[in-house]
């Protein structure tokens, strides 16, 4: 018995095999994210009056990732089509692209995770606050000891409400400037860590995982460009059919991040 | 047709292209552990999960024994259970910890790696693609590393006990804070465990959706699948859609538990007194909604397979069409869908608001009517024929009002003023369980008898089948039944001494049976209970032996189709050959034609040419 529509589709639902599992496989990852969305707004609609951040992340390197990875759906598309009117070397190029553009885009993600594992909120002994980026912390600096003292490039409020929203207009005029504090003053100092705050928290397990979709769409699309690309010179036609779904996967991978994008960096 | 048995080598027979079968033994390993036959995944899930089962059982008698004998030594495995697991079996008797550890434990086992396995996995993974005509699953590779993830998850699961402070003890819900604040690592492993079991269970699910739609062999049209099929079918759409939100849940509670973030920890949580150290702003609410939009189409995923088997032998076993076969396809669809929106009937007490409550109990009373539907139909099938009493027929005919008992009991735990007192209580284990113990696992049995013929070759003993039937049912109730009782008598669920010290605080001062307290007739349930479990576990053995021995030297069919059925997995070779059929079959019929008239004979196979 042979095994049917793993190449050609079947007549009543115009599909092979892997394009409705991949099809229904994204149903499935709707539910993921969307559960995690979903935990989003419940935790923006539970917060205390003012403080939920706004403006916390920089909306020009996200705005630059959103341009990289949607070109790199245009690029996945390219190679697909490149496959289709059977030119193979057009297909290996567009897919070192979309590769190049997907090494790209983590590296952005982790500068900017790397920026929040910098970033401290210092809690005063005084009552009030500090917060900025770590410049460098004395040899004998010990929280526990009270010995030493750091250097944060930032500045300084009265209440913490003030950190929250970045996006009003007098936070353009903030003057950073670099603060030296001894340890003696700091009753807390935390980063900006997902443990510092729930829009932290979700802002990290969110972005994580779809960085964890990208890696593993670069990796799938990495195979099907080296070792995988062998089954052109034998089956191209189902060869064909592979780009495709992993295209399907990178569109969606894409698709979620132009949620995250306004959800996390303008809203 | 004259009655045959085709022999091949058992899954091991490779069928060529143009019908030549190709001598090719793949050998032990490729043949049984790292196979990608659909048909030898099927029994790897069956026989995990039925080993599951059995231990979640023994944690259950071991949980029993400390509810009836508080603080006295468990006989026998008391001394083995300290020796292994040291202080928190100490003296041999559960420490209140390890019995919430046990009882978290019992449930996660007997729902996640037993009963959805089996009823869904393995069942469906034999059956299904024999009953639609095609030649596996649409996805081989995958289905094998679904049962990979499935066995990864589950070692992960059983290597918890054994880590210091044990597995989690929060339940099988894992209600945050509780679950996060323990300070035990028992609720990582469960939680990396889960993460396993899901991504398993969505793989299978993709891959019996798309065999479904894809593979059906030409003429099996929609309304021709098998109701097992059509129940299956909407039990892959429950675990696609509904698992991710837990599987999200998951990973937050995994952060909340490891990166110490705060997804469902409030503002100002005190923990032992103390302010806990952590950013709050989060909600637990939030938590139990992920959670029971998971877990309430879980029960559906529990029991429309149940359903599928069922209807299955009743069919076969009254020789007559099964009566309302359209009703049972859409029925099957409507309780899919509705059970996607009754889940936060399960937190009527969390204070979510009164509106939201009765949303959820009209919606939870509108499922109710296509469950009943399909148990009626099932009834009337039954109406007028002359009916076969094999051991599968007597287990699925059990399954009829053990269910009906666990269903219509539902009905009070679906309106939430009548929940408000019997939320958390025995009743409402009793209630489950009814739907799911003698339930579901009684159709599961009836499965078993029911294909081990196709799996095997040979037939399960009679005799031995009707000692496990007629001691499972007894001693099923006899245990089930008194919780009905003892939890409209306020006995809480989760109470480690089955309420000793709770009713000896209430009886010394205001005497016995007042409201509130627990009279001593249902304290002494607990020892009536405890004996009927032990029985049922002794029941269990001959049909654990009767499983096995038959597999050698059990009676040989003498065709194919021993039970004289219409589908089409039993019109091919037993067992069947790596690619199922010779040839593609074409299916010309519905799938129930019994007893036909003007045929020959009383069944009428799905692939008979019409004259």
């Amino acid at each position: 018995m042979d095994f049917p529509y793993i190449v050609e589709p079947r007549r009543d639902t115009g599909l092979y095999n892997a394009k409705l599992g991949i099809w229904l496989f994204l149903a499935s990852e709707v539910m993921l994210f969307g559960a995690l969305f979903s935990a989003y707004v419940l935790l923006r609609v539970g917060a205390e009056p003012g403080m939920w951040p706004h403006g916390w992340l920089n909306v020009y390197i996200g705005t630059a990732n959103t341009i990289v990875l949607i070109t790199s759906s245009i690029t996945t598309v390219m190679a697909w089509v490149s496959c289709k009117l059977r030119q193979y070397r057009r297909f290996k190029f567009f897919h070192a692209l979309t590769i190049v553009l997907a090494m790209t885009f983590v590296c952005i993600k982790s500068y900017e995770y790397h920026d929040k594992f910098t970033h401290y909120e210092i809690t005063l002994a005084n009552g009030k606050f500090a917060d900025g980026h770590l410049v460098e912390r004395s040899k004998d600096f010990d929280l526990a000891k009270k010995t030493g003292r750091v250097t944060i490039h930032g500045h300084e409020v009265d209440h913490e409400v003030e950190l929250m929203d970045m996006q009003r207009p007098e936070a353009r005029h903030i003057q950073r400037e670099e603060l030296t504090i001894p340890a003696t003053d700091i009753k807390k100092m935390e980063r900006y860590g997902p443990w510092h705050h729930t829009y932290l928290a979700i802002y990290f397990t969110l972005t994580a995982l779809h960085a964890f979709h990208v890696i593993c769409g670069a990796l799938v699309i990495g195979f099907l460009w080296g070792p995988g690309s062998r089954m052109w010179h034998t089956d191209p036609e189902r060869f064909t059919n592979r780009i495709e779904v992993s295209g399907l996967f990178w569109h969606f991978v894409d698709l979620i991040w132009i949620f995250l994008f306004p959800v996390l960096y303008l809203l | 047709m004259e009655k045959m048995v085709h022999t091949f080598p058992p899954y091991r027979g490779h069928e060529a292209r143009h019908g030549q079968p190709e001598h090719h033994d793949p050998g032990f390993w490729r043949t049984w552990i790292f196979s990608p036959d659909h048909k030898v995944i099927g029994i790897q899930y069956g026989l995990t999960s039925l080993c599951f089962m059995l231990f979640g059982f023994f944690l259950m008698l071991l949980m029993r024994w400390q509810i009836s004998k508080p603080g006295v030594p468990i006989p026998v495995f008391g001394p083995l259970l300290e020796k292994v697991l040291g202080q928190a079996a100490a003296n041999g008797a559960l420490s209140p910890d390890l019995y919430n550890s046990f009882g978290a434990m019992h449930g996660t086992i007997m729902v996640f790696l037993a009963v959805v396995p089996l009823a869904f996995v393995a069942f469906s993974n034999f059956v299904l693609p024999l009953q639609i005509g095609a030649p596996d699953m649409a996805f081989p590779r995958l289905n094998m590393a679904s049962y990979q993830a499935f066995v990864i998850g589950g070692v992960i699961m059983l290597t918890s006990f054994f880590i210091p402070g044990g597995a989690a003890q929060a339940g099988w819900t894992s209600y945050s804070p509780l679950a996060t604040m323990i300070p035990t690592d028992g609720q990582i492993f469960w939680l990396a465990g889960m993460v396993f079991i899901i991504t398993s269970g969505l793989l299978s699910a993709v891959n019996f959706i798309a065999t479904v739609i894809q593979l059906r062999a030409p003429g099996m049209t929609w309304m021709r699948l098998p109701f097992f099929v059509w129940a299956q079918f909407v039990t892959s759409f429950l675990i696609l859609l509904a698992f991710p939100p837990l599987e999200a849940a998951a990973v937050m509670q995994l952060m909340d538990k490891v990166a110490h973030t705060s997804f469902f920890l409030p503002t100002g949580l005190a923990v032992g007194g103390q302010l806990a150290n952590v950013s709050g702003g989060g909600s637990p609410l939030l938590w139990q909604h992920l959670f029971w939009f998971l877990g309430h189409p879980e029960v559906y995923v529990l029991i429309l397979p149940a359903m599928g088997i069922v209807c299955e032998i009743i069919a076969n076993n009254t020789r007559k069409p099964i009566w309302g076969y359209k009703s049972l396809v859409y029925s099957a669809l409507a309780i899919g869908f509705l059970s996607f929106l009754v889940w936060a009937h399960h937190m009527y007490l969390t204070g979510m608001g009164t509106k939201v409550a009765v949303f959820f109990q009209t919606t939870t009373m509108i499922i109710s009517i296509p469950s009943v539907i399909i148990l009626t139909c099932f009834f009337i099938s039954l109406w007028g024929s002359s009916i076969r009493f094999n051991t599968p027929m007597l287990f699925a005919l059990a399954f009829l009002p053990m269910f009906g008992i666990g269903g219509l009991t539902g009905l009070p735990l679906g309106f939430n003023i009548s929940d408000v007192h019997l939320h958390d209580t025995y009743y409402i284990i009793a209630h489950f369980h009814y739907v799911v113990a003698p339930g579901t696992i009684f159709a599961l049995f009836a499965g078993i008898y029911y294909w081990f013929p196709k799996m095997t070759g040979r037939m399960m003993n009679e005799f031995w089948g009707r000692v496990h039937f007629w001691g499972s049912l007894i001693f099923m109730n006899v245990i089930f039944m008194p919780m009905f009782a003892q939890g409209m008598a306020g006995m809480l669920r989760r109470m480690a001494d089955g309420g000793a010290n709770y009713s000896a605080a209430v009886n010394s001062r205001a005497g016995a049976d007042v409201i509130g307290g627990l009279s001593n007739n249902i304290m002494a349930l607990h020892t009536w209970i405890l004996w009927g479990a032990c029985v049922l576990g002794l029941v269990q053995i001959p049909f654990i032996i009767n499983l096995f021995w038959s597999i050698k030297h059990g009676k040989k069919v003498d065709s194919d189709n021993p039970w004289d059925a219409t589908t089409l997995e039993w019109q091919t070779a037993t067992p069947p050959p790596h690619t199922n059929f010779p040839v593609t079959p074409r299916v010309y019929r519905g799938p129930y034609e019994y007893s036909v008239p003007g045929h020959d004979r009383d069944f009428t196979p799905q692939n008979e040419p019409p004259k």
